[in-house]
């Protein structure tokens, strides 16, 4: 029972194509604005898109290409969405919320509750069953509607963002019960955090302005990113260009040399990217002296803590690059925004692989 | 509803506590006024006599048959006013809003062009042997059409405030609209429903200029409490001020109740 999608919406310029096999996980990155949650309302039914066609196996959600005009209602088509926010019913306890499913798949109210109750256990919420929501901490209540929405048996679950809303103390709870929940599920997560990404997912899709930009593996998108988003998030410089034979050349003639993969021979002129952390970046003062390889003279941008660190931005934002040093250094060199500084790279700590 | 403590600042200048005060004087002042001038050893022979106990009991009978009637036009109108997407929904709410700022009595006109012997559906109706005008039916019609904003208007506005997140929510986990409207939708806005219910009935009890111009003034029939005391006040002023808080009596108590019981029972939370 494969899943299947590609939509596009105009207004807001979203055109993708997603496909989960049995049990996948698959954690949707991007930005704010870049097509996630566009993308979980059209599986659920709840926005409607141009064009395209999804399937579940060999049920359609909805296909309006080629003339046809089929769309299967929100509640025929075995997608629950857990959003940010827990949305439990608020004039219902927590067991008769998570019983909300199986009542409207018409279970008997007794029946119905059993299946709340091993749902919550699953949840560890089975001491929470008698309290209404307004009762319930914010994790505690994100919880039961993860029981909630797992009760309804859906073939695909959509999170949107689940942790967002929660304290860092609650997180970790949740992400601990959910990369339980999920084991074998399909389902599709919504994130901002790599962490979730992590734990929770076996593939990520990286989004941006409603265009899907990077799809792997979630530890190979992590260690060789792509895309300048998901770079960030796996804390790395990004660097594009073209490969040269010990490196890369970006288009405005910097030359990053660095360590090509093992098992990848490199054709000159092929587009490529150089991935270097923050830490392998040094600052100095002025000109300098010997190898000129991997030195840019850059202007700070911004100095920001980070961990025991200063990150030192420099650059716009396409060519952007991070070094981190140590407070006392920062002090030493007496950096402030807009100063005019060197960036020295070591090529060691560089590694370049095709875009 | 947290109460606001008596320390804290509130920002009302001075002058507005006067000018309130003459609001509020406004409204209390007539009805200590009417109290004043009840006969108190006649009070209660004139509210028991055969006529009022008549009236009062067909006001109280015909109000709750439109709040009856408010509701189950009344939500369907608010849920399709406050949810729907159609062409013409902004003038929808206009003329169904309209009875609020019409004269009774010209509602009562329309009424009976209507549903009259000449009238639009009342031709058609009196071939098939129903007569609605000066029946009861007719002073329920009358109460309903000018009742019914009231709960559209406070339903309407519930609807809005509790947003359509959770029913959102309810569909994908497998309810059809039938069963979200009726365990989602409807218990949400429940707080807004009542109140809504309670103007209804209120502005029914009260109903005059459309139920006589409409039902006429029969004694038993249509002759409600307000057309029994505006009756009697040519004839015998302290039936009618006796009367007159009966009825004042009666709207006290309804409201009062209905506000009593909202503000004892928890609010409706929605997490941000």
């Amino acid at each position: 029972m494969t899943f299947e999608l590609q939509a596009s919406l105009r207004a807001r310029s979203f055109e993708m194509s997603l496909s989960l096999e049995d049990g996948e996980t698959v954690a949707i990155l991007g930005p704010n604005g870049a097509g996630k949650s566009t993308l979980l309302g059209v599986i659920a039914g709840l926005l409607r898109p141009d064009s395209g066609s999804a399937r579940i196996g060999d049920k359609e959600l909805f296909n309006l290409d080629d003339g046809t005009n089929f769309w299967s209602p929100p509640h025929l088509r075995g997608t629950a969405l857990l959003a940010q926010e827990a949305l439990l019913f608020p004039h219902l306890n927590a067991l008769d919320n998570v019983a909300f499913g199986p009542r409207s798949a018409g279970a008997s109210t007794a029946t119905a509750r059993e299946t709340a109750q091993h749902w919550l256990a699953e949840v560890d919420a089975a001491n929470l069953a008698k309290r209404k929501p307004s009762q319930l901490s914010g994790g505690q209540a994100q919880r039961v509607a993860v029981a909630r929405a797992l009760a309804a048996e859906p073939e695909l679950l959509l999170l949107d963002e689940p942790m967002a809303a929660l304290d860092i103390h609650a997180a970790p709870l949740l992400r601990r019960v959910l990369k339980r929940v999920l084991e074998g599920r399909k389902a599709i997560v919504v994130t901002h955090d790599v962490l979730d990404a992590y734990m929770l997912a076996d593939r990520v899709m990286v989004v941006e302005k409603g265009r899907m930009v990077e799809e792997g593996p979630t530890r190979d998108v992590l260690e060789r990113p792509r895309s300048h988003f998901a770079a960030g998030l796996a804390g790395l410089n990004l660097v594009t260009g073209t490969i040269t034979g010990d490196g890369i050349t970006t288009p405005d003639g910097r030359v990053f040399a660095g360590q090509h993969d093992s098992g990848w021979s490199p054709s000159p002129g092929q587009a490529g990217v150089a991935a270097f952390p923050p830490s392998s970046v040094s600052v100095f003062l002025g000109d300098v002296h010997g190898s000129p390889r991997n030195s840019f003279p850059v202007t700070i941008t911004d100095l920001e803590p980070y961990g025991d660190q200063i990150r030192v931005r420099a650059g716009d934002s396409a060519q952007a690059l991070s070094a981190d040093i140590t407070p006392a250094a920062s002090a030493d060199l007496g950096l402030v925004p807009g100063m005019e500084v060197r960036f020295v790279v070591k090529s060691a700590l560089v590694s370049v692989y095709p875009a | 509803m947290n109460r606001k403590s008596a320390s804290g600042y509130h920002g009302i200048p001075r002058w507005v506590y006067a000018v309130a005060a003459v609001g509020g004087l406004l409204v209390v002042l007539p009805l200590v006024a009417m109290v004043a001038k009840v006969n108190w050893p006649q009070f209660l022979p004139l509210i028991t006599s055969d006529s009022s106990v008549a009236a009062l009991g067909l006001s109280l009978r015909t109000s709750a048959a439109s709040t009856v009637l408010c509701i189950v036009l009344g939500v369907p109108l608010a849920l399709v006013l406050a949810r729907g997407e159609f062409p013409g929904q902004r003038l929808l709410r206009a003329f169904v809003l309209l009875p609020l700022v019409l004269p009774p009595v010209v509602g009562g006109i329309a009424l009976l062009y209507t549903f009259g012997r000449q009238g639009l559906l009342g031709k058609s109706l009196e071939l098939a042997g129903i007569q609605i005008a000066f029946s009861t039916t007719a002073v329920v019609l009358a109460q309903t059409f000018v009742a019914m904003p009231f709960l559209v208007v406070s339903l309407e506005g519930a609807l809005r405030s509790a947003g359509s997140k959770y029913e959102a929510v309810a569909a994908t986990l497998g309810a059809r609209p039938t069963t979200v409207l009726r365990r989602v939708t409807l218990p949400l806005v429940l707080p807004g429903l009542a109140s809504g219910a309670v103007l209804s009935f209120a502005r029914s009890l009260g109903e005059f200029g459309a139920t006589l111009t409409f039902a006429g003034s029969l004694e038993g029939i249509t002759r409600t409490l307000p057309l029994e005391i505006y009756l009697q006040r040519e004839t015998d002023a302290d039936a009618a001020v006796a009367l007159s808080l009966v009825l004042v009596a009666v709207a006290v108590a309804v409201v009062g109740l209905s506000y009593g019981r909202r503000r004892s029972s928890t609010p409706v939370e929605v997490r941000p």
